[in-house]
């Protein structure tokens, strides 16, 4: 019911777009066709564009269009991206737009993948030095477009702000009125960039260009997509992991007002109703009957046994310095495990596609962090060509790797070819909890000796999915998941005789998947709990026993010096209240954080204060970066405060907000963030944080009441005052 | 079918066919096409759906429709003209408190019936208005600085 | 009979009359007997039929004469699992000495009652006494349903026997010893089955009678709402004065005007009965939302009048332990009124507070507002721990109205400061629950 008549004078466009009337634009679809499958760089010029390159858009007003090959789900990308660009091409910042790029992996695959994707906090890292370079030849372009305009040498010419000036002559132009002559010129090659000492945006705090439309209801998500005739559907997947829809009954769905069909599909039942009430209702109203199949006594328990036997096994070696079996023969030997949970993804934007599928087309709106395998999915699932699957990439409420998979469009794709009108499946966050792809159970074990209060010997073993190898098979090499032992190999220490292993052990049915943090989670965690426990039993305080042996890692000794120093580490504090501190150089930024927290009698845990000192290199928003950690800190808080799925008779037990629990603000403690200068290559921030929450909030409650928590989430029935280590 | 319903949204008029019992929150996405409010959980515990009924914030994913009829209805979208929306949307501007943005609708509706109840709350304020707001992005101590600022007229 | 055979024989003698009048005293008065008028057969009743369905469906076939009484006796929610086929049986009751599951009901011959003959039927319904002729427990309320004429109990079976037969097998008990030893409830039987049908009251009107037949005999009020004597069975000395079962408190609804039912207007009564709501004294959930959605909400208007009229007349009963009046909506700020346990009011804040509201009034349905009901007014607790723990899910003609279970993410501890923080804001006297006292309410939750 969706009713065009109650929106009359509101093009598709600009519904779909959203921000068209505040002259802000996040298109749904690049306009630009030449820029759509292109192998070369487009040169679009019908319409008086100065188009570079596959990622500016100058028009004659001098209005910037900055296309972004990444995708924005909260991250801040972009606006990083465009300031990127922007720095290189000296723009008027206040003229940037930008665009979501359409799917492409020639034009805007991550090079960090090779695919045009979002995740790993890749996205500065991979993308810093081409697009710096696409920014500085376009600008070149601009200044020999001024340069013969006025006859001048170019090397006479400067930019800024939009503007090219020629000093010696006073003269200026506005970049809008270059654009046409601008596109005639070649890109030049190997231009050079500036030395960021010249940075002028780089490194500002500047105002996101995302949030404006984000205050008053204007940004449009995937699941506000809305197309002329438009139904919704809302579908329940079979509650067994494997199982099939075996019967369905749907003579009372048919009959409620506004259920317009009941699709069926081998493990889904879909109802598309006028309004997802109806389609909702019409789904409680369906009698299905599921083909449970092998999977209906699974349980987390059968899970975990099996992993435990899994981890027994000896891995493959992913990494090994010095001589671990004679540096483990002597010393004071330290053996743990530790234990990570199954935990769901929980986005703020449920999971939802809208397909619209027609003979010779099939046209997606969603918000992905995987354009081009979303379309060539759909297109398998569509029986057509890549080049007829359309993708309108939007904002995304969330992403924390979740909509790295593209199981939602192809189920969407498969509802929607079914009917003959565009259709918004979405989910309900019961089946966006039950349905997941989930970060995997992890166990990993340390067994380390120390000599003269410092470690001698480390041998780490990682046991879990090998996410990589379904993920981006190139990537998993000789049996190691480079992501699952990512901060394993990474480990910041001197460590003389160093040894890492992994055992693939793909847990039984469950789907896992990336989940923000991504591999470094379970190192992480697992690494710094073990070095403070390796610290008590030295009898050595725990920043001091890291600071021992990080002599050859200044970047990471630096931010521990002042993290302990700002977190006021060591001045005294009342009992049960503990500090806690993690240091991790996970996707190629420093962090040392300290956690303070409270242990109440009854075992609950009150977080008192977070201080986080980070060296991410060139920190491109400082704001951002900030912002990121902030954010990181909670996700990773939460999950060791609550996150657990688990499993009974296949099913998932948790299904909503009330049974898989989010921190909330009443949880929060202050969190002081402190960016440090540097200036090296930028490092990955969407994550790190996410990583460094858990293991100093373990450590802090280590500090406060003596117990070794070696499982996530954390047990509070262990916490009680009175209860001994 | 169903009765024509009669709402008040946004101070304007707006006349629909559904069944007394649907939740304003899909009138509001699926009907009327106004998808500033955002659906999260549909169970009133993530906050996302925050409207105002007569300047407090309710969770339209609970509320039947029957039950908002001659009450004056305020969403995302307009929640600017008011004194404190505007208020509030400043604010989250100046401290950038938003990340993906999804739950910020309701955020800042939550905040803005808040202020306009309580011009200047203290933590505790902050923690009874907000709670049953989850920011899955984790925006939470941006938020309790941006109600502060937007209470005191500061600027960060 | 020598003198030390007289002796013997008159302790024998004493013996059995102390018996004897032991269990005459715990057995104690019939459900009915407080009415006191004289008794008739129902076959020589004339003043109207307070037997047998509606007006209205007088004239209909048996199976759906039998389909009325069903859901009047409310035989489905313990012969049905949560998604599984309805009448299939297999609902888990928790009692303190193990588990019993309720049994299939459909008729499947090898699994349900397909094979019960009409007599078979009458006397599992009426006497408690299995086909095989091994004695049911009265977490089947037979001792109820006893009253019930053959005639109605024969149009159920038509009913059960005209849905499609399932196969399906219920769980084994797990009751420990002695309770395991079904025949010492022939025993219990003896003492506590009155088995007699029932029989109209003259000096009361024939709606009177009619309600006395449908609450008693069909929807068996008692069997929650009545407290148990040592024998487990029926107390009616303290008949409607509220007690706890399967967790859950089942509140006074005796005709005392400050703890029971007194005050309640007709109208507010048969809202709640027919709707599962009536505003000032909240909603049914848990039991009796159950008994709500799926019986009492089925009855024909003039069935909920005369079970108001009976209820009206069920002499009152105090509970000492509930105020004697409810406590007024909570002031609009979270800092004003009760303030105290903050980790109760942290997760009020959290979960709670979007639909029931700091004032206890609901933002968002009436049905959510607690100010006025019994459950935040008990100092014990009870029900609101309960609900809290595992929720509620209510079919109302304006659609479902579900509050989630909070049982599962949040610790025994949380739950009890929560239920402790909502009865001192919104009732009358804060709750002193533990964590243990929450633990044990979860062990006796129905499954
Ligand atoms: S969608 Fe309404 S509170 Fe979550
Ligand atoms: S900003 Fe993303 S959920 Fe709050």
């Amino acid at each position: 019911m969706i009713a065009d008549k109650t929106l009359p004078d509101v093009s598709r466009r600009s519904l779909l777009t959203g921000g068209l009337a505040t002259g802000f634009l996040l298109a749904f679809h690049l306009p630009l066709r030449a820029a759509v499958n292109e192998p070369e760089q487009p040169r679009d010029t019908t319409d008086g564009k100065f188009a570079p390159n596959a990622f500016i858009r100058i028009e004659d007003t001098g209005r910037t269009v900055l296309i972004m090959p990444q995708v924005e789900m909260g991250q801040g990308i972009y606006t990083s991206i465009s300031m990127i660009l922007a720095e290189e091409l000296d723009a008027d910042w206040a003229k940037v737009a930008v665009l979501h790029a359409p799917p492409n992996d020639q034009l805007y695959a991550n090079p960090a993948f090779g695919l045009q994707a979002t995740g790993g906090s890749t996205s500065i890292r991979a993308w810093w030095k081409p697009l710096r370079a696409a920014g500085a030849s376009a600008r070149a372009m601009l200044v020999q477009a001024a340069a013969t305009q006025w006859q001048v040498e170019p090397a006479s010419c400067t930019a800024s702000k939009g503007e090219v000036m020629h000093a010696a002559s006073g003269r200026k132009l506005g970049y809008g009125e270059l654009a046409l002559a601008a596109q005639a010129k070649t890109p030049p090659k190997d231009v050079p960039l500036k030395d960021p000492k010249d940075f002028v945006i780089i490194g500002q705090p500047l105002k996101r260009l995302d949030t404006p439309d984000k205050v008053n209801g204007k940004a449009v998500y995937g699941i506000d997509a809305i197309l002329p005739g438009m139904k919704i559907a809302a579908i329940a997947n079979c509650p067994v992991f494997g199982g099939k829809v075996g019967k369905v009954d749907d003579s009372a769905a048919v009959k409620i007002p506004g259920v317009r069909k009941v699709v069926v599909l081998e493990d889904t039942v879909a109802v598309i109703g006028d309004h997802m009430w109806a389609a909702k209702k019409g789904l409680d109203a369906l009698k299905i009957e599921w083909n449970e199949g092998p999977n209906a006594k699974l349980s987390t328990n059968d899970i975990w046994q099996h992993l435990r036997a899994a981890s027994a096994k000896d891995g493959v070696v992913a990494k090994s310095v010095g001589d671990i079996v004679k540096g483990l023969a002597s010393g004071d030997r330290f053996e743990a495990s530790f234990e990570l949970p199954f935990l769901a993804h929980a986005s703020m934007e449920p999971i939802n596609a809208t397909v619209h599928v027609r003979p010779d087309v099939c046209e997606i709106w969603t918000g992905t962090q995987i354009m081009t395998r979303v379309q060539s999915e759909a297109a398998k699932a569509a029986g057509l060509p890549v080049d007829k699957v359309i993708v309108n990439q939007h904002l995304l409420g969330g992403g924390f790797g979740r909509k790295l998979e593209p199981d939602m469009v192809v189920a969407a794709v498969k509802i929607a070819k079914q009917v003959d009108y565009p259709v918004k499946v979405i989910w309900t966050r019961e089946e966006d909890i039950q349905h997941d792809v989930y970060r995997p159970v992890y166990r990993d074990q340390v067994t380390a000796s120390l000599v003269d209060g410092k470690v001698a010997a480390w041998k780490y073993k990682v046991a879990g999915s090998a996410v990589l190898a379904r993920w981006l098979p190139p990537a998993f090499q000789k049996g190691i998941d480079i992501d699952a032992v990512d901060a394993a190999v990474d480990a910041p220490y001197d460590f003389a005789n160093f040894h890492v292993e992994y055992v693939r052990a793909e847990p039984p049915a469950v789907p896992t998947g990336f989940w923000r943090g991504v591999g470094p989670n379970n190192n992480v965690f697992a690494v710094e709990c073990a070095m403070d426990e390796l610290a008590r039993k030295a009898g050595k305080d725990p920043v001091e026993f890291r600071r021992s042996m990080l002599t050859k890692n200044p970047r990471m000794l630096a931010v521990l010096n002042l993290a302990a120093e700002k977190s006021g580490w060591g001045q005294p504090l009342p009992p049960r209240v503990g500090r806690g501190v993690c240091v991790q150089p996970s996707f190629a930024s420093f962090l040392a954080t300290v956690v303070e927290a409270e242990i109440d009698d009854i075992g609950e845990i009150v977080l008192r204060r977070i201080t986080s000192v980070v060296d991410t290199g060139i920190a491109v928003n400082p704001d951002t970066v900030k912002a990121q950690i902030e954010g990181g800190l909670v996700f990773g808080l939460t999950a060791a405060l609550y996150g657990e799925i688990t499993i009974e008779k296949g099913r998932v037990q948790q299904s909503n907000f009330h049974d898989y629990r989010m921190m909330r603000i009443n949880e929060m403690p202050k969190i002081e963030v402190i960016v440090v200068k540097s200036g090296e290559a930028p490092g990955g921030i969407g994550e790190a944080g996410v990583n460094a929450g858990p293991p100093a909030l373990r450590n802090a409650i280590y500090a406060a009441t003596g117990v070794a928590l070696r499982r996530l989430p954390i047990d509070r029935k262990l916490l009680a005052a009175g209860k001994k280590a | 079918m169903h009765m024509a319903t009669v709402l008040t949204i946004n101070g304007e008029t707006k006349s629909f066919d559904a069944p007394p019992e649907m939740p304003l929150l899909w009138v509001l996405r699926d009907v009327l096409g106004m998808t500033g409010t955002k659906f999260g959980c549909g169970i009133a515990q993530c906050g996302a759906c925050t409207v105002h009924v007569d300047g407090k914030a309710v969770r339209s994913c609970v509320l039947p429709v029957s039950a908002v009829a001659n009450r004056a209805i305020t969403t995302i979208e307009h929640v600017g003209s008011t004194p404190a929306g505007a208020k509030v949307q400043k604010a989250w501007l100046d401290a950038e408190v938003i990340q993906c943005g999804y739950c910020q609708s309701g955020q800042i509706m939550a905040a803005a019936a808040l202020l306009a109840a309580t011009p200047s709350p203290d933590d505790s304020d902050i923690d009874a208005a907000m709670a049953g707001n989850i920011c899955r992005c984790g925006t939470y101590v941006r938020i309790r600085e941006a109600i502060k600022q937007a209470a005191s007229g500061r600027q960060s | 009979m020598s003198g030390k055979m007289r002796i013997l024989t008159g302790i024998v003698v004493i013996a059995i009359v102390v018996a004897a009048l032991g269990v005459w005293f715990i057995r104690g008065p019939g459900p009915l007997d407080f009415a006191g008028g004289p008794k008739v057969a129902l076959a020589e009743y004339r003043a109207g039929k307070p037997t047998g369905v509606p007006a209205k469906l007088e004239k209909v076939g048996m199976v759906e004469r039998g389909e009325y009484l069903a859901k009047a006796a409310d035989c489905m929610v313990c012969h049905s699992k949560p998604g599984e086929k309805d009448y299939s049986g297999g609902l888990g009751f928790k009692l303190p000495f193990g588990t019993l599951y309720s049994t299939n009901i459909t008729p499947d011959k090898d699994t349900g009652i397909g094979n019960y003959s009409d007599q078979d039927f009458l006397n599992a319904v009426q006497r408690g006494k299995r086909h095989d002729g091994a004695r049911l427990y009265p977490a089947m309320p037979y001792t109820s349903y006893t009253y019930m004429t053959d005639e109605d109990v024969l149009a159920v079976k038509a009913y059960l026997f005209s849905l499609p037969a399932v196969r399906a097998k219920p769980p084994e008990n797990t009751l420990a010893f002695p309770f395991n030893q079904r025949w010492a409830m022939i025993v219990w039987s003896a003492v506590f089955n009155p088995d007699t049908r029932f029989a109209p009251d003259t000096s009361k009107s024939p709606e009177w009678n009619r309600g006395a037949y449908l609450v008693e005999a069909l929807a068996h009020c008692g069997e929650c709402h009545t407290p148990r004597n040592i024998g487990f069975a029926l107390d009616n000395r303290k008949k409607f004065a509220g007690a706890i079962t399967a967790g859950w408190r089942a509140f006074n609804i005796s005709s005392d005007k400050a703890t029971g039912l007194g005050n309640w207007r007709d109208e507010d009564l048969i809202s709640y009965l027919s709707l599962g709501h009536a505003p000032g004294h909240g909603s049914a959930s848990g039991p009796m939302g159950e008994a709500v959605d799926h019986s009492f909400s089925q009855f024909a208007p003039e069935d909920i009048s005369s079970i108001v009229a009976y209820l009206r007349s069920v002499p009152p009963q105090p509970s000492p332990d509930l105020p004697a009046t409810t406590a007024p909506v909570a002031p609009a700020s979270h800092k004003d009124g009760v303030t105290a346990d903050a980790r109760g009011k942290k997760m009020f804040a959290s979960a709670c507070a979007s639909c029931h509201g700091w004032s206890g009034e609901s933002p968002v349905s009436p049905m959510a507002t607690l100010t006025g009901t019994w459950a935040v007014n008990d100092p014990a607790a009870t029900n609101v721990a309960q609900i809290v723990l595992s929720g509620t899910k209510r079919h109302t003609p304006d659609g479902a109205l579900s509050m989630p279970a909070f049982g599962n993410a949040y610790s025994d501890d949380e739950i009890a400061a929560v239920a402790n923080y909502v009865t001192a804001r919104f009732g009358t006297k804060g709750s002193k629950l533990t964590a243990k006292d929450v633990a044990e309410l979860r062990e006796q939750t129905a499954e």
